[in-house]
């Protein structure tokens, strides 16, 4: 099982540059919903045997993050009748050569920490301070909410995988408890968004800069 | 015992390409619920052509008549040059890898300047968009093969894509995964597929490779119709060689090559069928990636 996890994070890495680099929000919204499907099988594969918790901490990261946030995301972008990020704020092509080029720096920076010999050949750091990065990319240069709550989303993904390093030490509530919490996040984030569209027909944030008393 | 493999490799070359476009016809078809042409149907055209005769147009010089057998020799000659299901190639030696890439650059030199000749503007848009994405392709390419030269410790095709390969999966498996998905873009780009450039399409202005030898016919179209197959056949077996690196039973080898290659050829028509063609501005984003994919497969072998 062990032998799958490097192919897999390179998969979640292509996902990133996927996200930097579509416009379409639906695709947007799949490719993180493959992501996080994605780390459902990495948390199977980087346990050494099956026993009941595993698998349900796979199941319910699969649910939560493949299925029903996705599904909270669709649904707004149905509502708002919205299809296209139109004029982010930093173009496609820049965003996808700085999510590159910050995917290759922390692969050689993940060389120079003084991590645990387990993990220093290991994709998992870099992988995850890619992702990190490439979320923190979608959330500061696209201008439609939808697009934001998923660069979050990928954010957290990056959080999660770099969590994934100490899946001996960190009890099974810890990481429930994280995925509620991210639940309950994305849950207000549908709830505000609802309420920005209401408010200016439209899901480009930058109308919130402009609000008076 | 090399012979017999040679002769192999030589029929396949002859026989198959036409096929794949035969499949990938017949499951863009099935995708829209067609019965579709019959699957020997490239074989028919390409036999057709061959029958006619040739006209050509008095403002073209000999340049418009060296395209297309520029287009095919090269083609041939790089195919040569490529191991078909791990056997060894017909032609290797250190190096090749370079020549290999090439080929296809002077290959695509003729056709455009074959494009120019005709005076056409059409034409001449074609060989300036097919030139601008070559460029963008010809990195990335590179890029790939650097990742295999990298592992496997050689510069010859032969040694890089053959028996090796499955062991080079266990220690760069994860920059092996990069690179097929950046060869695949390189494919599809090169052969000018859907989400790059529709191959059935007849209006001038969206066109690329089509575009350029509109004013080809007959044998000269016949030819040109086989090399673009004969460059699909070739590219297609090298992104089929790194997905399925088999290399036990010599006659068990050929037999999963094929099977491989028809694999890719359902696939292609399957993204065809589901996926747009892109705007003529969004393919270098596309193609800008498949660069960033084989460099990132070069600092992970590297790292």
């Amino acid at each position: 099982m062990h032998s799958l996890v490097a192919p897999l994070l390179v998969l979640v890495l292509l996902f990133n540059l996927f996200l930097l680099g579509t416009s379409r929000l639906q695709a947007v919204v799949n490719a993180s919903a493959a992501q996080g499907v994605l780390l459902g099988v990495l948390t199977l594969c980087m346990h050494e045997g099956f026993n009941g918790w595993v698998v349900l901490i796979t199941l319910v990261t699969i649910l939560v993050k493949g299925v029903l946030i996705p599904g909270m995301l669709l649904r707004a972008i149905r509502d708002a009748a919205i299809r296209r990020e139109i004029e982010p704020f930093i173009g496609f092509l820049p965003c996808l050569l700085l999510g590159a080029l910050g995917t290759g720096a922390s692969l050689i920076f993940a060389r120079t920490l003084p991590l645990a010999p387990q993990h220093v050949g290991s994709l998992l750091v870099p992988a995850a301070m890619a992702t990190v990065w490439s979320g923190f990319l979608v959330l500061t240069t696209r201008r439609k909410a939808i697009n934001q709550v998923v660069g979050y989303l990928v954010l957290e993904n990056g959080i999660y995988i770099m969590g994934l390093t100490l899946l001996e030490a960190m009890p099974f509530m810890v990481e429930m408890g994280v995925l509620l919490d991210l639940f309950v996040g994305i849950f207000v984030m549908g709830i505000i968004l609802n309420h920005i569209r209401r408010e200016f027909s439209s899901l480009d944030t930058t109308h919130l800069s402009a609000l008076k008393e | 015992m090399n012979k017999i493999h040679f002769t192999i490799h030589a029929t396949l070359l002859l026989v198959m390409p036409l096929l794949l476009l035969g499949i990938i016809g017949k499951t863009k078809a099935a995708f829209a619920g067609r019965v579709g042409p019959p699957l020997l149907q490239p074989y028919y055209d390409v036999l057709k052509l061959l029958r006619k005769g040739s006209v050509f147009s008095r403002t073209t010089t000999w340049v418009f008549k060296a395209g297309p057998v520029v287009g095919i020799v090269t083609a041939l000659f790089a195919a040569a040059l490529v191991p078909l299901g791990g056997h060894l190639a017909p032609v290797s030696f250190e190096g090749d890898l370079i020549l290999f890439a090439y080929l296809f650059g002077l290959g695509r030199f003729f056709t455009v300047a074959a494009a120019l000749d005709t005076g056409s503007s059409f034409e001449g848009m074609g060989g300036a968009r097919e030139v601008t994405f070559s460029c963008l392709t010809e990195p990335a390419l590179f890029f790939g093969l650097i990742v295999l030269t990298r592992l496997s410790g050689s510069l010859s095709l032969t040694t890089m894509i053959g028996a090796g390969l499955g062991e080079s999966w266990r220690h760069g498996g994860a920059s092996l995964v990069l690179v097929a998905f950046s060869m695949f873009i390189v494919l599809l780009t090169e052969t000018c597929r859907i989400p790059i450039d529709d191959p059935n399409t007849h209006l001038e202005l969206t066109m690329i490779h089509e575009v350029m030898v509109l004013d080809h016919g007959g044998p000269a179209l016949g030819l040109i119709h086989y090399a673009a197959a004969l460059k699909l056949f070739i590219l297609g077996s090298l992104v089929m060689r790194i997905v399925i690196p088999y290399s036990g039973n010599t006659w068990a080898a050929w037999g999963v090559f094929a099977a491989g290659m028809v694999l890719l050829a359902v696939l292609i028509g399957v993204v065809e069928s589901t996926m747009a063609r892109l705007r003529m501005a969004q393919v270098p984003i596309l193609l800008v990636a498949a660069c960033l994919l084989s460099a990132l497969g070069i600092v992970l072998v590297a790292r």
